[in-house]
């Protein structure tokens, strides 16, 4: 997708990793910014928008093929 | 002023309860969370095939979300080795060293609170709770080692305990803490259900792995065989996994007991030995040891045939492969049943 500006890699990693990953990259963007996460623990679709839930954050889109879990998420502006 | 602080939240109830208790005299609080690599949180529940269909929530989150508050997760797994391989106050009952893992949570929140301009700590401490982190004599051990001292506050047993500075200076009312002891869960339930939460985390065992016996024992295992008390990441997620067979000191085998262990495996084919049955539906296995002689290699296959759906034919064909780089067909008879003592599975 275009509007991604990152795209990280937590394949193989097991919750919290996956969060981790993400709260680390998303804590060092601006608000708006999309980062798209591709996942193997099937945790990550109820974690990950847990997280962006309660740190203000926003899940553009999730979807499962083959195992693998891709999430895209806007950083909100309560994040910072 | 708002004051602030930080609440370490595990995911179970007593944390959620500290928090809301301070929540409720108006300090502003948020939630910090360790992931130390051997949290029971998730694991094994997404790599068993038998547990990938179960809802498995984050406790953790699922409590900040219960209170509405932020949540900090932190990757702690490198600085924590230090905590297992040397605890200074020695281990539990297994391999839990839980006082210094204790102590250093405490010290890395009372870092992260000087960093974000937080005011004090809170954790979900109970005296008597636990019999090796949670007593009387050992929550000033925590408070002063962990350099914390008086910034560090215990809602649930507060009134137990001499008063500490967010009590000294009038940031939260010590009256309405409480004064909870012992390993009575009746207190917090009551508490729970006066705050109208339901559905939290059970408490079955402790949230980390180095409580368990059979883990421990694996991780002693590996410890001694390599002859030193080192581990990586993929070291103590393996130990999480599979049968672990040692028919002699030189190797290792994990044989995975389902299609997701299998799968969760299989990502380690770049950094192992592999068997996997060919003529049978099997597992595949790791071989954890180098240089295996011919009659090695061919005892860990007929142990791994063992556990294929060939385990009665004559004969199994296997596939071993050496780091993706060599691979060669092996056909054994599996080994039976009764010619693998117990002595060799570990745990």
């Amino acid at each position: 997708m275009s509007d991604v500006a990152i795209e990280l890699d937590a394949r193989r990693l097991f919750c919290p990793m996956p969060v981790i990953r993400l709260q680390d990259c998303i804590n060092r963007q601006l608000v708006g910014t999309r980062v798209k996460i591709a996942c193997t623990d099937p945790g990550v679709m109820n974690d990950i928008p847990t997280w962006c839930r309660i740190n203000g954050h926003k899940v553009i889109s999730s979807q499962e093929k083959d195992h693998e879990y891709i999430l895209i998420v806007e950083k909100g502006k309560d994040g910072d | 002023m708002t004051r602030k602080a930080v609440a370490l939240i595990s995911g179970g109830l007593d944390s959620l309860l500290a928090a809301r208790l301070i929540q409720q005299q108006g300090i502003h609080v948020e939630g910090i969370n360790f992931y130390t690599g051997f949290c029971v949180e998730g694991h094994t529940h997404a790599i068993r095939k038998k547990d990938r269909d179960k809802v498995k929530r984050n406790n953790a989150l699922w409590v900040a979300e219960q209170l509405g508050i932020k949540l900090h997760i932190i990757d702690i797994v490198e600085e924590y080795k230090d905590i297992v391989i040397n605890p200074k106050h020695g281990y539990g009952a297994n391999l839990n060293p839980c006082l210094d893992c204790k102590i250093f949570m405490v010290q890395k929140a009372y870092e992260w609170i000087q960093e974000n301009y937080f005011d004090f700590i809170i954790t979900g401490e109970v005296i008597g709770q636990r019999p090796m982190s949670q007593r009387k004599q050992t929550m000033p051990i925590v408070s002063s080692e962990s350099g914390a001292e008086d910034l560090l506050l215990r809602p649930l047993c507060a009134q137990n305990l001499p008063p500490t500075k967010p009590e000294v200076e009038d940031w939260v009312n010590r009256h309405l803490l409480k004064d909870f002891s012992g390993r009575s869960r009746k207190p917090q339930m009551a508490l729970a259900k006066k705050f109208g939460f339901e559905n939290y985390a059970q408490p079955a065992g402790g949230c980390c792995f180095l409580t368990d016996l059979s883990y421990s024992v694996k991780l002693q295992d590996l410890w001694s065989n390599r002859g030193n008390k080192q581990y990586e990441i993929d070291d103590i997620m393996l130990l999480k996994v599979g049968r672990h067979i040692r028919p002699e000191p030189a190797f290792k085998l994990i044989i995975a007991r389902e299609e997701g262990e299998n799968r969760f495996l299989t990502g380690y084919k770049g950094q192992f030995q592999t068997i996997k049955t060919v003529s049978h539906a099997g597992p595949l296995a790791l071989i954890e040891g180098d240089s295996l002689s011919a009659a090695q290699l061919e005892l860990a296959c007929a142990i791994t045939a063992r556990f294929s759906k060939g385990r009665e034919a004559d004969s199994v064909e296997l596939l071993y492969a050496d780091h993706e780089k060599d691979s060669r067909t092996v056909r054994v008879k599996p080994l039976p049943a009764q010619e693998l003592p117990q002595e060799w599975y570990i745990a």
